[in-house]
């Protein structure tokens, strides 16, 4: 783990891939044989699925759990007293949910993780931040939902927190132009899930000409809901500017199932992985691994998950690597493009969670 | 009111805790009062009371009284 405190002092798209191989496998060495030792499940698993290996000389030999596990099975490696949080996926009615057990080191890398990402993105000074969301997503405070984990999560970058829809879900445009008019000339900061990003903030305001060119956007949560109104990256990207002046966004990808990944986008409007995670598409039919430009299952792997078992896992996604080393803004890794849900998987994710 | 008076103040009005409570040993998430939530309420607090502007580095350093003295005190505000 000390490893990790070194790799987040780096800026967070610095390794390229010699570098980043080595550190990620000798990671996952240590992280499997951990697993291997912590959890009964993970070990029967990785013996009777996959040629049990004490140590893996190339990344594709570790291991890989599908994300469904966390589903059928509670895994972790912790003992119970030191479980500090079990977070839940965003399952709807009558689907199971998935459960992560994290102990107070594995959040606090998580944490460090997302603030090596997002600093290097906006910069270390908070700004105002703007949510696009409502506070009742807190109404129950001991367990708030993967969005409301969310919101907190990155919380820590913004001040003078201030939630622009009302208890109803209704966008308080008084709310909003106070601070705009407050910060005028101001950076600030907005946050909000995808999906409510668009139906809440930009569908109001279209016709009132705010001006957000001060305004960076940070959005995750994923675009199924917006794919049936045909509004992707790229027409979410262009509806924002052409109206609002809004140029810096950033859609993000990441996953409850495993801390550490977290993929922000490009300036060529790819996913991008930090030095500490790092995507591996796999062939859906016989698994075996695809090269870049070959589309397949998004298989996820981490640093950072110490307290269960996810730092290798199979997605339910399909997706693809557009590059590597190479992306115009300079920034090293792998990066990738998500063109949907695989068929079989259950349909579910972020913006599923949103009920009014 | 001294500094440490200041910041225990702010512990109390954020946390909503008694100041009896607000030790330098006192700990982020280990207290049920000092969670995510009432964290980024504190932060506010403290950022207000001396008029300090902080870092999301300090943020999330900031995990115990004693932290939030060590951190403030790089802002110029004295303790002792």
């Amino acid at each position: 783990m000390t490893d990790l405190e070194n790799i987040f002092r780096l800026a967070p798209f610095e390794l390229s891939r010699t570098e980043k191989q080595e550190l990620m496998l000798n990671g996952l060495n240590q992280l499997h044989q951990f697993h291997r030792n912590n959890s009964e499940e993970y070990s029967d698993f990785s013996r009777l699925l996959f040629k049990d290996n004490s140590e893996f000389t190339r990344l594709e030999q570790v291991p890989f759990l599908p994300v469904s596990a966390f589903k059928n099975h509670y895994l972790k490696s912790v003992s119970d007293e030191n479980v500090f949080k079990v977070l839940t996926s965003s399952g709807t009615t009558g689907q199971a949910v998935s459960r992560i057990v994290l102990d107070k080191p594995t959040s606090q890398l998580q944490t460090k993780a997302l603030n090596s990402i997002i600093t290097g993105v906006i910069g270390s000074q908070r700004l105002p931040m703007l949510i696009v969301d409502s506070k009742v997503v807190f109404a129950n405070r001991s367990s708030f939902s993967a969005r409301g984990a969310g919101i907190m999560g990155l919380s820590i970058f913004g001040k003078d927190h201030t939630y622009i829809l009302d208890e109803n879900f209704e966008l308080d445009l008084t709310k909003l132009t106070e601070f705009l008019t407050k910060y005028n000339g101001q950076k600030i900061l907005i946050f909000g899930f995808t999906f409510m990003v668009w139906e809440f903030l930009f569908k109001q305001i279209e016709k009132g000409q705010l001006d957000l060119s001060q305004a960076i956007l940070i959005h995750s949560g994923g675009w199924k809901k917006l794919e049936n109104m045909a509004v992707n990256n790229e027409v979410f990207k262009s509806e924002f500017y052409d109206k609002h002046k809004l140029s810096e966004i950033y859609n993000f990808y990441g996953m409850v199932e495993q801390v550490g990944s977290v993929f922000i986008e490009n300036s060529q409007g790819f996913l991008h992985c930090p030095n500490f995670s790092d995507v591996i598409i796999r062939n859906p039919i016989d698994f075996s691994v695809q090269p870049h430009g070959e589309p397949g299952l998004i298989q996820v792997q981490s640093l950072l998950p110490w307290s269960y078992p996810g730092h290798s896992l199979l997605t339910e996604d399909l997706g693809v690597v557009m590059g590597e080393d190479d992306a115009e803004n300079g920034w090293k890794g792998k990066y990738f493009k998500i063109l949907g849900r695989s068929k079989k998987a259950e349909l579910r994710g972020c913006s599923d969670t949103f009920k009014k | 009111m001294t500094n440490t008076e200041k910041l225990t103040q702010a512990f109390c009005e954020a946390l909503m805790i008694d100041a009896s409570a607000v030790t330098n040993e006192l700990s982020y998430q280990g207290i049920a009062e000092w969670d995510s939530i009432s964290h980024m309420v504190l932060i506010s607090e403290i950022e207000g009371a001396f008029e300090v502007s902080l870092e999301t580095d300090d943020v999330i350093d900031l995990s115990s009284v004693a932290k939030a003295k060590e951190i403030l005190s790089k802002h110029g505000v004295d303790f002792n």
